[in-house]
C-alpha cells in the first residue's frame, strides 16, 4: 500500500503531472473524434498535420509563456505582452517595406532593431514596477493600453504587408523537416533554462518571488533581478510579434497578439506556477500553452459552432484549474489511498 | 429659414465686418436673405433653392479606427471640396460622448445637415432630438442607431444580407451550382458577420449541390484566418472545393494556408470574399482570389446627395444602400489603380 501511494504521491506532486494529465485528455479526445489529428505526412520534405500545426501555432504563446514564467514568480504579472507583440510586428514590417522581393533594411538589422524596442518595453515597464514601486498590473496596463496606440501609430494604423520572402522563414519556414519555431522556442526555453537552473539566478528569482524584502536584506538586488524579469518577457514577446508578422506576411497593430496575455497567464497558471510567485516550472508554462493551443486546433477540427468556441475552452480551463485546487487533491488522495488499501 | 435665423446671420455677418473688416464676408448677409425674401412671396422657389454651395454639413465622423474608415473619411473630405459644400467635420475619436458634443455644437452653428456615423447604437435619444427641435434633419451613415425612426432622416449604409446573396450567388456561378464550400466567419455577434451569414445561405438555397460542410469564425483577421483554414484543410483536405469568407483579409490570411497545404487558391479552392479592400485586387490578379464583393466605404457623392435632397424638401427612403459592386479577376488588374482603400 505504502509504495503504491508513494509512487502514485510522487508522481502527483511532480508540476508537470497536472498539464500532462490534460493535454493527454484532449489527445485522447481527439483520437476518438477526429480522427485526421493524428495524421503525419511529409509535404514538401516537412512534416505536415494538426499536430505540427498545434506546435507551429502555439510558439507565439509558448515564448510569451516563458517570458511569463519569469515575472510571475518575481510575484509580478506582465499585461503588456499582447501590446509588445503587437509594437514589434508593427516595427519589423515597418522595417522591411512593403516592396516584392526587397526589404528596406538589412534583415539581421530589422531582428536588432525589433529585438531592441522590446527590450525598451520590458525596461520601461521593469523601471516601473521595480524603481517607482508601481504595482505591476497597474505598470503593466500602462503598456498593455498605450502599446496597441504606439504599434497604431507605427502603421499608420493600417494593415501593413510585406513582400519579401526571407522574412517568412521565421514563422512559416522550415528547417530539418520542422517548424522554423520550434526552434526559435526551443533555444529561448534552453536559455531561460540555463540561466535559471545552473546558474543562481533562479533562485534570487524565487526569494524575490517568494519574499521580497527577506530576499533584499540577504543581499539579493530585488529591484535588478525584477528589471531583468520583465525586460526578459518583452524580449519573448517581441519573438512572438515577429514570429506572428511573417507567419501572416503581415501586422495588423489592432489584432497581433490580441488578449493573447490571457492565454500566456493562463499556460503558466495550468504549468503550475503561482500567482503569488515563488517556485516557477517552465517546462510546465510550455505544456499549459501548448495544452491552450491544443484545445484550439480541437476545436476548429472537431468543428464546434463558433458561437460556443469561448464556452468550450472556458470549460477545458475551469477543468483545468479545478484539479490544481486544493479539495480536489484531497479527495483525489482518498480515492488513491482507498485502492491502495483494497490493493 | 425663419426670421430669427436671418437676424442671425446680419448679426454675425455685422460683427464680423466691424471687427475683421473682412470683404468677403459682406455679400454673405445678403445672400442668407434672399432665400428668406422669397419664401415669403412664394414658398415653392425655396425648393429648388439650394445647391451644393450654399450647403453647409456637420460631419461627426467615428474616429480612424480601420484602412476602411479612413477610406470613408477622405471621401466625404474631397467630396465636400468637389462640390464646394461647407463642410464641419469633426472626428470623436471612437468616443460616444465626442459625437455628442460635436452634433450639439453642428445645431448651435446652424448647420443645413447633420451626417454621422454612430460609435455605439444606443444613447443618441436626447440628441438627436435636440437636432430635431433644433428643425437640422439628420442622416445616418454607414452605422445604425437604436432611436425611433421619426429621429433621423434616412441611413445610408451597406446592406450586409445583399452582400452575403451577392457573394452566394457568385460562389453558385463560379462553381456552377455544385461544390462543397467552408465558411469564414467574421467576428461572432457582429452585424456583419451575421448578415454575410445568412445572406449567402438564402442565395444558395436555390442550389442543392452547394453544401456549406463548415463554417467558423475567424473574426475578420489574416492570423485567425490563416489558422482556422489550416484546420479545415486537416479535416476536409481535398474534399473543400471552394471557401467563403466574410472579409478579404481572412481570405488572404486563408490563401496561404491553401497554399501551404499545397493546394492552389483560386484554382484547386475557389474564393469568394466581402470588402474589395487593394489586396484583394492583388490576390485577384495573381489568381489567387476568384471574387470579392465590394462593401464600399467612398460615401461621399451619395451622401452628399442626400443632403441636398433633404434640405430641399425632397422625399428620400428611410434606407439608401450604398453603391456596391462585384469585382471578378478579370477586372482585377484595371481596378486596382483606382482602388482608393
Amino acid at each position: 500500500m505504502t509504495s503504491q501511494a508513494s509512487w502514485w504521491e510522487r508522481l502527483r506532486n511532480n508540476s508537470l503531472f497536472w498539464p500532462l494529465v490534460a493535454l493527454a485528455l484532449v489527445m485522447g479526445f481527439n483520437l476518438l473524434f477526429t480522427p485526421n489529428f493524428f495524421r503525419l505526412e511529409i509535404k514538401d520534405g516537412h512534416l505536415f498535420g494538426s499536430l505540427v500545426d498545434v506546435l507551429n501555432r502555439g510558439a507565439p504563446l509558448m515564448l510569451m509563456a516563458i517570458g511569463l514564467t519569469a515575472v510571475i514568480a518575481t510575484a509580478g504579472v506582465d499585461l503588456s505582452v499582447g501590446a509588445v507583440a503587437a509594437i514589434c510586428a508593427a516595427v519589423a514590417t515597418r522595417l522591411v517595406g512593403n516592396v516584392t522581393d526587397v526589404t528596406a533594411t538589412p534583415l539581421p538589422l530589422v531582428i536588432l532593431v525589433t529585438l531592441g524596442v522590446a527590450i525598451l518595453c520590458g525596461l520601461w515597464n521593469g523601471l516601473l514596477v521595480s524603481r517607482a514601486n508601481i504595482q505591476p498590473m497597474v505598470a503593466t496596463l500602462v503598456l498593455m493600453v498605450a502599446g496597441r496606440g504606439i504599434a497604431q501609430l507605427i502603421t499608420d494604423g493600417q494593415i501593413i504587408t510585406v513582400y519579401y520572402p526571407p522574412f517568412f522563414y521565421f514563422g512559416a519556414g522550415y528547417l530539418l523537416g520542422l517548424p522554423f519555431t520550434l526552434f526559435i522556442v526551443a533555444a529561448v526555453f534552453l536559455f531561460a533554462w540555463l540561466i535559471t537552473r545552473r546558474t543562481a539566478i533562479g533562485l534570487f528569482v524565487e526569494s524575490v518571488g517568494t519574499n521580497a524584502s527577506s530576499s533584499y536584506y540577504s543581499g539579493v538586488n530585488e529591484k535588478n533581478i525584477k528589471l531583468v524579469a520583465y525586460v526578459f518577457c518583452s524580449f519573448c514577446a517581441g519573438i512572438a510579434g515577429i514570429i506572428i508578422s511573417s507567419n501572416v506576411k503581415s501586422a495588423d497593430a489592432n489584432n497581433v497578439g490580441l488578449f493573447m496575455e490571457l492565454d500566456a497567464i493562463l499556460a503558466v497558471v495550468i504549468g503550475g506556477t503561482l500567482m503569488s510567485g515563488g517556485r516557477f516550472s517552465l517546462a510546465g508554462s510550455v505544456l499549459g500553452a501548448l495544452l491552450i493551443q491544443s484545445v484550439t486546433t480541437t476545436i476548429y477540427a472537431f468543428g464546434v459552432p463558433p458561437e460556443v468556441v469561448l464556452v468550450v475552452k472556458s470549460l477545458v480551463v475551469l477543468f483545468v484549474v479545478l484539479l490544481y485546487s486544493e479539495p480536489m487533491k484531497v479527495a483525489l488522495d482518498k480515492l488513491a489511498r482507498r485502492k491502495g488499501v483494497q490493493a | 429659414m425663419n426670421v430669427r435665423s436671418v437676424l442671425y446671420a446680419i448679426l454675425i455677418g455685422a460683427l464680423m465686418l466691424s471687427l475683421v473688416g473682412c470683404t468677403t464676408v459682406a455679400p454673405a448677409a445678403p445672400a442668407a436673405e434672399a432665400p428668406a425674401g422669397d419664401q415669403a412671396a412664394a414658398p415653392a422657389a425655396e425648393m429648388a433653392g439650394k445647391t451644393f454651395e450654399d450647403l453647409v454639413v456637420g460631419y461627426a465622423q467615428i474616429g480612424a479606427e480601420s484602412e476602411w474608415r479612413t477610406a470613408n473619411t477622405q471621401s466625404i473630405k474631397a467630396e465636400a471640396e468637389r462640390l464646394g459644400v461647407e463642410l464641419k467635420f469633426s472626428d470623436a475619436q471612437q468616443k460616444q460622448e465626442n459625437q455628442i458634443k460635436a452634433i450639439r455644437s453642428f445645431i448651435a452653428q446652424q448647420v443645413d445637415v447633420i451626417g454621422v456615423s454612430p460609435v455605439v447604437e444606443t444613447g443618441w435619444e436626447t440628441v438627436f432630438q435636440e437636432a430635431k427641435d433644433a428643425g437640422i434633419p439628420l442622416i445616418l451613415v454607414d452605422r445604425r442607431a437604436a432611436v425611433p425612426e421619426e429621429l433621423y432622416v434616412t441611413y445610408l449604409g451597406s446592406d450586409f444580407v445583399e452582400e452575403g446573396r451577392r457573394a452566394g450567388q457568385a460562389m453558385a456561378d463560379i462553381l456552377g451550382g455544385e461544390g462543397k464550400i467552408v465558411e469564414l466567419v467574421g467576428t461572432v455577434g457582429s452585424a456583419p458577420a451575421n448578415d454575410r451569414y445568412s445572406g449567402f445561405r438564402e442565395a444558395i438555397t436555390e442550389y442543392p449541390g452547394m453544401e456549406i460542410i463548415a463554417s467558423q469564425s475567424g473574426d475578420f483577421t489574416r492570423a485567425k484566418g490563416k489558422e482556422v483554414m489550416e484546420a479545415f484543410l486537416k479535416s476536409y483536405g481535398d474534399e473543400i472545393d471552394a471557401l467563403y469568407a466574410h472579409n478579404d483579409d481572412m481570405a488572404i490570411g486563408a490563401i496561404q494556408a491553401i497554399e501551404e497545404y499545397g493546394l492552389k487558391p483560386g484554382e484547386d479552392i475557389k474564393i469568394v470574399s466581402v470588402d474589395a479592400v487593394r489586396g484583394a485586387f492583388e490576390a485577384m490578379i495573381e489568381g489567387k482570389l476568384n471574387c470579392t464583393v465590394e462593401c464600399n466605404p467612398l460615401l461621399g457623392p451619395q451622401f452628399f446627395d442626400l443632403a441636398l435632397k433633404v434640405v430641399n424638401g425632397e422625399e428620400v427612403a428611410k434606407w439608401v444602400p450604398s453603391e456596391e459592386g462585384v469585382y471578378f479577376p478579370e477586372q482585377a488588374a484595371e481596378l486596382l489603380p483606382t482602388r482608393q482603400y
